[in-house]
């Protein structure tokens, strides 16, 4: 599975590791629904230092569509809430995410 | 799952996307000249608040040399005042530097983001040419369906990083503006201290007290002797020591008392001649 994170690149993903980013994810959409812009910039940099860490960056001249789109670390409530609204799974679909 | 490129809906329609293939690769050179103007406006943005933060650096350091002196004269008023304004400056100064961290912030990641944008450029070009030399429609279309997916996504994410790099670009350039409005109207100059702010000018004002005084001083030592004997000290023994008093316009006809016309004489000279005439009296 490929994944973007907005403003760095893309990363190439198990689904294994994919579905244990699923306990991350809800930790952003809580941050969003409780408008906390602190929890939020947190949440973010766990969930994509996770994808980082677990991931292989996709080469620069390689073309390949993503499966998932991520917001950058330093996106704000406003940016991440219009994400969330075109997706009903979260930000990684999956079990966990309401 | 987030949102995904949705420029690709629009490739479905067209009838033969190979005629699209050139037209694309523009459109992304096009981009990616704007990713880099992008760049070279921040980094324009930056160098400006580096410039206001130099300003603000030297007007500091000119109100810490006001305190300094100010205390030196003893006028504890001054000083206090001087470092009052200093700490003002100082805010702006912190103010300025998270600003210029954002900024150089925002740079690097366009600087990223236009070296992959450029990298995926190259990518498209070479399968561009690759897709045009294939024989099966039906394979040229998937291939480029792939390739143009893969492209736009980089380009929309790109476009974002722009549109975000140009928004606090915009916000920031307000604000510099503003300083430099200040800066020039003079309304940030007294708080800070540039040249006649009402600091320098007291200061200026003791020093110029404080060297009348001394030269009164000196030049009541001088006539100690009495009116009457200063003229025939001047040209007498004592004349070394009253070497230093006399202002400058004072000196000449000493030098020259022997002849006073011989003093109005040198053209040199010439504008001071009518001084020279009633000094002449006075000897």
């Amino acid at each position: 599975m490929i994944v973007r994170i907005l403003n760095e690149g893309q990363w190439r993903l198990s689904d294994d590791a994919v579905r244990a980013l699923n306990s991350f994810d809800d930790a952003v959409e809580q941050a969003v629904a409780s408008a906390d812009q602190d929890q939020l910039t947190k949440a973010l940099h766990t969930l994509l230092d996770r994808i980082r860490t677990t991931g292989t960056r996709v080469p620069d001249e390689e073309l390949a569509d993503s499966d998932l789109i991520l917001p950058a670390a330093d996106s704000t409530l406003e940016e991440v809430e219009q994400l969330l609204s075109e997706s009903e799974e979260g930000l990684i679909p999956g079990v966990g995410a309401s | 799952m987030i949102f995904r490129a949705k420029t690709d809906k629009a490739l479905d329609k067209l009838e033969d996307p190979r005629q699209t293939l050139d037209y694309s690769y523009q459109r992304q050179l096009e981009l990616l000249q704007k990713v880099r103007r992008g760049v070279a406006d921040v980094a324009t943005s930056r160098k400006r608040i580096e410039l206001q933060a130099n300003q603000l650096n030297t007007q500091a350091d000119k109100l810490t040399n006001q305190a300094q002196k100010a205390l030196e004269v003893g006028r504890e008023d001054l000083a206090r005042e001087a470092l009052t304004r200093r700490s003002g400056i100082q805010q702006q100064l912190s103010d300025l530097q998270v600003q210029h961290a954002q900024l150089q912030g925002e740079e690097e990641k366009l600087t990223r983001a236009s070296q992959r944008l450029q990298a995926k450029v190259d990518a498209f070009r070479t399968k561009k040419e690759t897709i045009k030399a294939t024989y099966s429609a039906a394979e040229a279309q998937t291939r480029i369906n792939e390739a143009f997916s893969g492209i736009s996504e980089e380009m929309g994410d790109v476009g974002l990083a722009i549109q975000r790099a140009e928004d606090k670009t915009a916000q920031m350039q307000a604000r510099a503006g503003a300083i430099d409005e200040l800066l020039a109207s003079g309304a940030l100059d007294d708080p800070t201290g540039t040249a006649k702010d009402d600091i320098t000018l007291e200061l200026e004002q003791l020093a110029s007290t404080s060297d009348v005084e001394s030269e009164l001083a000196r030049m009541k030592s001088a006539l100690g002797a009495g009116p009457s004997a200063a003229p025939q000290a001047i040209e007498g023994q004592q004349a070394p020591s009253q070497a230093p008093q006399p202002p400058t316009q004072a000196q000449p006809p000493s030098l020259d008392a022997q002849s006073p016309q011989e003093f109005q004489a040198p053209p040199s000279q010439g504008q001071e001649a009518p001084p020279a005439q009633p000094q002449g009296d006075l000897r």
